[in-house]
């Protein structure tokens, strides 16, 4: 017989959330399966791609790996809590406007770990851009607009006028 | 899938408003193009960034029940009993399947149906197939699974395309052209031996291209359902939708109006879900078995077996030149390791020798090729298919040629380009050819001239060069029927949908439909909603495979989007009391170019139309043109327009740990005419990093001598470049227009991968003087031709022969300038086989 359901309680996407799940489930399962919240992929089960990145009191972490259980009384945000108010997240519009997601697949836990980013520097350099996402695979796009997305984002979130650099959008003369 | 209404509007804000004309493009277009060229974002790009877009494995429906498969654990054995009754017995589980449930094969091509659902007799590699259990959760199928008894008989297993040739039985097929060997071809075009004789040199190479995974980072998954009256509905993360419905309507035995196939936006393709697949069957049939919506979703381990990847490949090349590098004649064999099934196979090993022929003049062309079956997931199509590795072998090739000629590679390749507007010695009918600008945008952007051979040991430059069709020039199955269809719908409201059966796998189908339409009818291609691969709803489009979608579906949309414009032209003409040639659609107006103050929204257009003639819509296909060659096997490499592409690769080679990394990659990419050319910048940028893996990384590797077991099937330990690895790229987009595309576009998919492997070889070669001739060039093969060149040996590792192949009587062919027809010479004229 299946294990009896528990019960959690906690913040999920800026709400208080009550969920009932089986005992033994991921945070990914939680999330796709007892929430509804098919935003966050998966794409090795295992801890291996990245896929599954979800911020859990702010910070990424692989929901693939991290048990439903733990996560009680804590933050989680997944991508369905990037846009505020039918807003992107300006992460959300450099992603769009550049071609930053094309299957559009691993592209959630992409948006989640940048946030991360730059909630903690708002001034990355390219190799930090790199380091922080190097935990995050796409086969789709060679990472090349992702980075530009990330830092044509943080440039608005600073505040400035940002506009994607011609070669970015129609390559170089 | 399609835009909404409410996506479109803030599309329209952000999308048409952000970026006004490209900054340089704008003086070759015409003023009144608004959208073709521009970097718009994808209609479907809010969906993506939002995570609201639905993958197979996001859809659940009530009572929906979990399908898990047992697979395999021998290489090659015969099945001899499997027995579910244990398992249909567990708590939870409502239905088993094995072989003979589902006994009828199938398989992409015709000549290949040799696939079943679930293993029938054989199992053919470890992954196959065998039985399958639909339960009420996953946990419970996955328990049942350990309940089915099944006893195996175990064969010899075969485990390389070698093995194969040497061991004819036992078979692992009862079909194929001879013994373990399932296809062999031998084309000849002109008397090779006489283009040797000709040349002033004459060069031999072997080369290795190990199989690599499509790794689409969304593991395949298929939901079916079955309805009461008799209609199984299909959701399936498939390139192919048109495919997988013929599949099923011949497995089920089903007529094709009882099946409904709708191929869900795919995370990723590469050509991994182009083929109808055991998972998709089986869920339809476990669905008409229990009445219950089925789903599966394939862990990663199942989607390394269901592979179809590149083939590991054996390539065998011998030139003759001049000594200013003009090409006399040319020799190329390749052996494939096809895996245990057919798949695409027979295409794939065509294509190794198809497309040599459309880069540098050759007059006169020999191609041999074989592919083997062995105990392996099937090999098919990755991206490039069947072409990455022959362009490997012969760019790497040419570059030892130019270095024996003291040529530059650069200057050789631009000396000698097959001209536009020209006929191949295969046949393949070349429009424009823009690889010569590409050539000269590379050199003069990576600094070649003052680099190449140049650079302090450990550094190095390479070039290569390549070619890629834009769709195949014949269907998969033999048919005179359109490639695509696309119909259009007006709605009195002033919307306009736009039906078709492409699929959506991330390269933009969805929005290219909606860009063109918007076009031809002046409207924001983000007001245009897309519906497409549904098979009830949509017109067929042969699917998401060859760099097809754009140039045919475009063309068929251009088709239905002018003869709407016809219909509504002449209505608004008759109320405008002008001739209906000089009515313009424009930024969502029909007016009069005359007085463009006259005039009335698209809108009103629909709605005067309307009611003149009742509901309006329109349809539009396209067939690609008849192609030149009429041999058997000229049914490969024909296609509507040919892109090209020329990369420079910049290498730092590390030589006490062999350890290549790869700054920058330049790369130009003649696209004809971008579409849009973000979405062209995203093909190219993502074709780069999937050729940068392949020649430095990544390989499905087998334990040969251990059960032909996958030595690693999982995302850690098959290595793919993470950002870490990847390299810089300057992309340039070189504009050739090709009268066969839509706006003049040509393919950006698939092409700019092929020049990568053989920029990089050649750049470790121009860094550090040692041949790696065979990809992945890992850390190891450097090491190891290092130090056989520090003992004085020749600095190469590699291949050293290819084995000796009974090949069949070649079909010759004689060349256009030849006086040729495209077809075979017949066999009592032609001259007897010559040993080369």
């Amino acid at each position: 017989m299946p294990d009896a359901k528990v019960t959690i309680a906690f913040e999920l996407n800026g709400e208080l959330t009550e969920v009932a799940f089986a005992p033994h489930k991921t945070l990914l399962e939680v999330l796709r399966e007892d929430c509804g919240l098919t935003g966050t992929k998966h794409g090795c089960e295992l801890g291996e791609c990245g896929t599954c990145a979800v911020l859990l009191d702010e910070r990424p972490v692989l929901s693939c790996l991290a048990l439903g259980l733990a996560c009680a009384g804590r933050r989680v945000k997944t991508v369905e809590g990037m846009a505020t108010a039918g807003r992107l997240h300006p992460l959300q519009e450099a992603f769009a406007e550049l071609g930053a997601a094309q299957c559009g697949y691993c592209t959630p836990a992409f948006l989640l770990t940048a946030e991360a980013l730059l909630a903690g520097n708002p001034t990355p350099t390219r190799g930090e851009i790199k380091q922080a996402l190097a935990g995050n695979l796409c086969r789709c796009t060679g990472y090349i607009k992702i980075y530009e997305a990330v830092e044509l984002a943080a440039a608005r979130m600073r505040g400035e006028d940002a506009k994607p650099a011609p070669e970015t959008l129609y390559g170089s003369r | 899938m399609g835009a909404g209404k409410g996506k479109a509007t803030e599309g329209r804000k952000d999308g048409m408003g952000t970026q006004d004309a490209p900054p340089h493009l704008p003086a070759a277009l015409p003023s009144f193009r608004r959208i073709i060229g521009k970097a718009l974002r994808k209609i479907d790009a809010t969906a993506k960034v939002t995570g609201v877009t639905k993958f197979a494995d996001d859809l659940f429906l009530p009572r929906m029940l979990f399908c898990k498969l047992l697979r395999s654990p021998h290489p090659h054995a015969r099945i001899l009993s499997v027995d579910g009754s244990k398992a249909l017995a567990l708590e939870g589980v409502k239905a088993v399947l094995t072989g003979k449930d589902l006994p009828i094969p199938f398989g992409i091509l015709p000549v290949s149906q040799d696939e079943h659902a679930l293993a029938l007799d054989k199992a053919r590699f470890v992954g196959d197939p065998v039985a399958a259990v639909a339960a009420v959760n996953e946990e419970i199928a996955t328990e049942a699974l350990d309940l089915i008894t099944v006893r195996y008989e175990p064969l010899a297993a075969i485990s390389s395309a070698a093995e194969a040739i040497a061991r004819p039985e036992p078979r692992i097929h009862d079909y194929g052209d001879h013994g373990n060997l399932h296809k062999l071809i031998s084309l000849e075009f002109g008397d090779v031996a006489a283009g040797f004789a000709e040349a002033d040199l004459v060069r031999e190479d072997v080369f290795f291209f190990e199989g690599s995974t499509h790794l689409p980072m969304e593991q395949h998954a298929a939901l079916a359902d079955w309805s009461p009256d008799g209609k199984v509905t299909l959701w399936s993360s498939t390139q192919t939708p048109h495919y997988v419905h013929r599949a099923l309507a011949k497995v089920l035995e089903l007529p094709p109006a009882k099946i409904r196939v709708i191929a869900t936006p795919n995370g990723g393709g590469f050509g991994g879900k182009s083929d109808p697949f055991s998972h998709e069957i089986v869920v339809a049939k476990l669905a008409m078995l229990t009445g219950r919506p089925v789903k599966i979703t394939l862990t990663r381990e199942e989607v390394f077996y269901c592979h179809r990847g590149r083939h590991p490949t054996l390539l065998w090349v011998k030139t003759g030149v001049k000594q200013d590098g003009t090409i006399t004649g040319m020799h190329f064999k390749s052996l494939l390791d096809g895996g245990g099934y057919g798949s695409y196979g027979v295409a794939s090993t065509y294509y190794t020798g198809a497309l040599q022929t459309v880069t540098y003049p050759v007059p006169r062309y020999k191609f041999q090729g074989a592919r083997a079956f062995t105990n392996k997931p099937p090999c098919g199509p990755k991206r490039g298919h069947g072409t990455p590795q022959p362009r490997y072998a012969l760019e790497v090739h040419l570059d030892k040629i130019a270095e024996q000629l003291g040529l530059d590679p650069a200057e050789l390749r631009l000396q000698h380009l097959v001209p536009p507007n020209s006929l191949t010695a295969n046949y393949l009918r070349i429009g424009s050819m823009g690889l010569g600008a590409c050539i000269r945008k590379v050199v003069g952007g990576s600094g070649w001239k003052q680099r190449f051979r140049k650079l302090p040991f450990g550094q190095g430059v390479g070039l290569a060069c390549s070619s890629y069709i834009s769709g195949a020039g014949l269907p998969i199955y033999w048919n005179n029927m359109p490639h695509s269809g696309v119909q259009l719908k007006c709605d009195r409201g002033g919307g306009v949908t736009v039906f078709c059966g492409s699929t959506e796998i991330g390269q933009g189908s969805d929005s290219i439909l909606a860009y063109i339409v918007a076009e031809v009818l002046g409207l924001d291609p983000f007001e245009i909603s897309v519906v497409t691969a549904d098979t009830d709803l949509t017109p067929v489009d042969l699917g998401s495979y060859s760099s097809r979608v754009t140039l045919m579906t475009g063309n068929a949309a251009i088709q239905a989007a002018e003869r709407a414009k016809e219909i509504l032209a002449a209505h608004a003409a008759r109320k405008l009391e002008i001739p209906a040639t000089r009515i313009v659609f424009a930024d969502g107006r029909v007016f009069d170019a005359g007085d463009p103050g006259r005039g009335m929204t698209f809108a009103q257009a629909v709605e005067i139309a309307e009611a003149a003639q009742g509901t309006i819509g329109t349809v539009g296909s396209y067939t690609p043109p008849r192609s030149a060659g009429r041999y058997r096997g000229a049914g490969v490499g024909p296609s509507p327009a040919y892109s090209y592409s020329a990369a420079v690769a910049e290498v730092d080679v590390d030589p006490d740990t062999g350890i290549v990394t790869v700054p920058r990659i330049w790369i130009a990419h003649d696209i004809g005419r971008s579409i849009n050319a973000a979405a062209v910048m995203g093909q190219v940028e993502g074709s780069v990093y999937m050729g940068l893996g392949e020649a430095l990384m990544e390989e499905m590797a087998y334990r040969g001598n251990r059960n032909v077991v996958h030595k690693i099937p999982s995302l850690l330990e098959y290595k793919s470049p993470t950002t870490l690895e990847m390299c810089d790229v300057v992309t340039y987009l070189v504009e050739d227009p090709d009268p066969n595309g839509p706006f003049g576009a040509k393919e950006v998919g698939q092409g700019p991968l092929l020049p990568v492997p053989p920029a990089i070889a050649n750049a470790v070669y121009d860094a550090v003087g040692v041949r790696v001739d065979e990809v992945p060039i890992t850390p190891e093969k450097v090491l190891k031709a290092l130090k056989k060149k520090a003992k004085g040996e020749e600095g190469r590792v590699g291949p050293t022969r290819f084995p000796d192949i009974a090949w069949p009587e070649p079909i010759r062919v004689a060349p256009p300038w030849e006086g040729g027809d495209g077809g075979a010479v017949p066999v009592a004229a032609a001259a007897p086989e010559r040993q080369h």
